[in-house]
């Protein structure tokens, strides 16, 4: 099996699964309970936190650990939108977020708020300009993903978190795909509020993260017990902590290493695609990209095809098309580059992780090679 | 009782390994690899043709009948579509082929889905493509008929 889809989720590393399996055998106490086996687990806990926070340049006072990437999204845009509903309802973001903010914004919509969606170019690049033009006097929170998990490319933080701050306004990030991937610290970007996902770190699934800058206005969005600094009731899934916080500082440590070689086996396998096969196309090509991700066009041919045929020979990678998942829209990424409905349809995104070889490379290629022809031979167009 | 569900992880495990057979079955499966009666038929060696586009995923599909004594003798598909799309256009090209005209043209998508045990429930539009490519061909070919008979009673006419 050759695994070309670490944008989705990543497998995980054994260092992680020896320190869950320490914390699932020894520190089965409650964190919030009395007891010694119960401080123990608080310990860990809090250990678990400095660690995730020394990863982005935070304080450990100022993350809160979640169920992953989906609820520190909700998390941010519900607790801010909520807190400071008496000073404005007007929200930014862009048209190539993650459902997980596109469809919260759209519920806060049905609450009264107004969401400004904001374009991108064919390069799937935000313009700060735009962010900057968009703010009235009710904005209350600008979110900009740091990187897009379709086509990789690396959004102008800095220079909105620059806007944001001297508007005064909560900046959040949905750093899920770029955390572990490219350099990221909370001081550089100027950001409020920041998601992060255990999974696509080598960490396990149903863990993550929402950094909460000290001062931001923000409302809880689970309630119950005060776990979490009041911030996220329910008892704190230690197992996952433990991991998430072991794969962050993994991901921090080997970053330069693992960047290093998935861009050059992307490169690799980038430059072969264009040699070998005809009427290929990048997306997203021209704008600074995440290391391990490419998104690139097969024209005249659908992308389920060539996945299903990938997938029969045991390559995984993943499309943006319409038919793949069942829903009948072309990726909105895509769509909202301004991309012809037919390219997005043929588009395929590969995403390398620290294990992939050139080896596996060179069996993509030769696997891409039969394919692609042999489906052009059938198409229509 | 654990045991058991150990079992089962690890026979979920095997199934994956084999491909997705747990998305499109077997016979769906062959009909996208090797799909029946594709290619192309000139202008004037097709008796029908029909370029049809499903406009809600994208999915276009051409199809050129051949037909003697209202018998379709040859059929040829091509299609830019999903594996859905092209599995249920191989089917319907192969339900058609040496079948009558009056009988192609009462082929159904369900009879195409029944003849490939069974297509996920989000993909059964995509049976629609082929079974409309069809029925169109088969109107294009009873209007050129009608055309040339009414052409051929006309110089009939003639003194």
């Amino acid at each position: 099996m050759i695994y070309l889809d670490h944008n989705a989720t990543t497998p995980v590393a054994n260092e992680v699964i020896e320190a869950m399996n320490i914390a699932l055998r020894k520190h089965f106490g409650n964190p919030s309970s009395f007891y010694n086996i119960a401080r123990q687990a608080r310990s860990i806990l809090e250990i678990s936190r400095r660690r995730v926070a020394e990863s982005i340049g935070a304080e450990p006072e100022e993350l809160i650990f979640t169920s992953g990437g989906s609820e520190s999204d909700n998390m941010a845009l519900r607790g801010v939108a909520g807190a400071l509903k008496q000073k404005g309802r007007h929200i930014i973001t862009t048209s190539i977020e993650h459902h997980a903010i596109l469809k919260t914004c759209k519920d806060l919509e049905k609450d009264g708020y107004k969401v400004s969606y904001l374009p991108v170019d064919s390069n799937c690049r935000v313009d700060p300009m735009q962010v900057e033009k968009s703010i009235t006097s009710g904005t209350i929170l600008i979110s900009v993903m740091c990187a897009n998990n379709e086509t990789g490319v690396i959004q102008p933080l800095e220079q909105i978190g620059t806007i944001a701050r001297n508007h005064g306004i909560v900046f959040h990030t949905d750093a899920v795909q770029a955390i572990g991937k490219i350099p990221f610290d909370v001081n550089d970007l100027r950001v409020d509020l920041v998601s992060i996902s255990g999974h696509k770190i080598y960490g396990p699934k149903g863990v993550g993260a929402l950094y909460i800058r000290r001062g931001t206005p923000i409302c809880p969005t689970i309630t119950g017990g005060s776990q979490e600094n009041g911030m996220r009731a329910g008892t704190e899934n230690i197992p996952a902590i433990v991991g998430f916080a072991e794969a962050a500082s993994l991901a921090a440590s080997t970053l330069d290493e693992h960047a290093r070689k998935t861009a050059e086996l992307r490169d690799f396998l980038e430059a072969e695609i264009f040699k070998r096969l005809d009427a290929v196309s990048l997306n997203g090509g021209a704008a600074e990209r995440l290391p391990n991700t490419t998104n690139i066009c097969f024209e005249g041919i659908d992308g389920e095809s060539i996945l299903l045929y990938l997938d029969l020979m045991g390559i995984c990678a993943s499309s943006g098309s319409a038919c793949s998942t069942g829903s009948a829209e072309p990726s909105h990424v895509l769509m909202a580059m301004d991309i012809d409905p037919r390219t997005a349809q043929g588009s395929i995104r590969f995403s390398l992780g620290k294990d992939n070889t050139k080896q596996e490379m060179g069996a993509t290629l030769d696997a891409l090679a039969k394919i692609v022809p042999k489906l052009r031979a059938i198409s229509s167009l | 009782m654990m045991k058991d569900w150990k079992d089962m992880y690890v026979q979920s495990d095997a199934d994956m390994a084999e491909g997705p057979q747990l998305f499109y079955n077997a016979i769906v499966l062959k009909h996208f690899v090797d799909p029946k009666n594709v290619g192309e038929m000139d202008a004037d060696e097709a008796d029908g043709y029909a370029l049809v586009g499903d406009p809600v995923c994208g999915d276009q599909m051409k199809l050129w009948i051949k037909v003697e004594n209202d018998i379709i003798t040859d059929i040829k598909f091509k299609s830019f579509g999903c594996p859905g799309a092209i599995a249920t256009s191989s089917m319907a090209t192969e339900l058609a082929r040496g079948k009558s005209i009056q009988d192609a043209a009462e082929i159904t998508d369900d009879d195409v889905i029944e003849a490939l045990g069974g297509i996920p429930e989000q993909k059964k539009h995509c049976s629609l493509l082929g079974i409309n490519a069809l029925q169109n061909a088969i109107h294009d070919y009873l209007l050129k008929k009608m055309e040339f008979e009414a052409q051929t009673d006309d110089e009939d006419d003639l003194p």
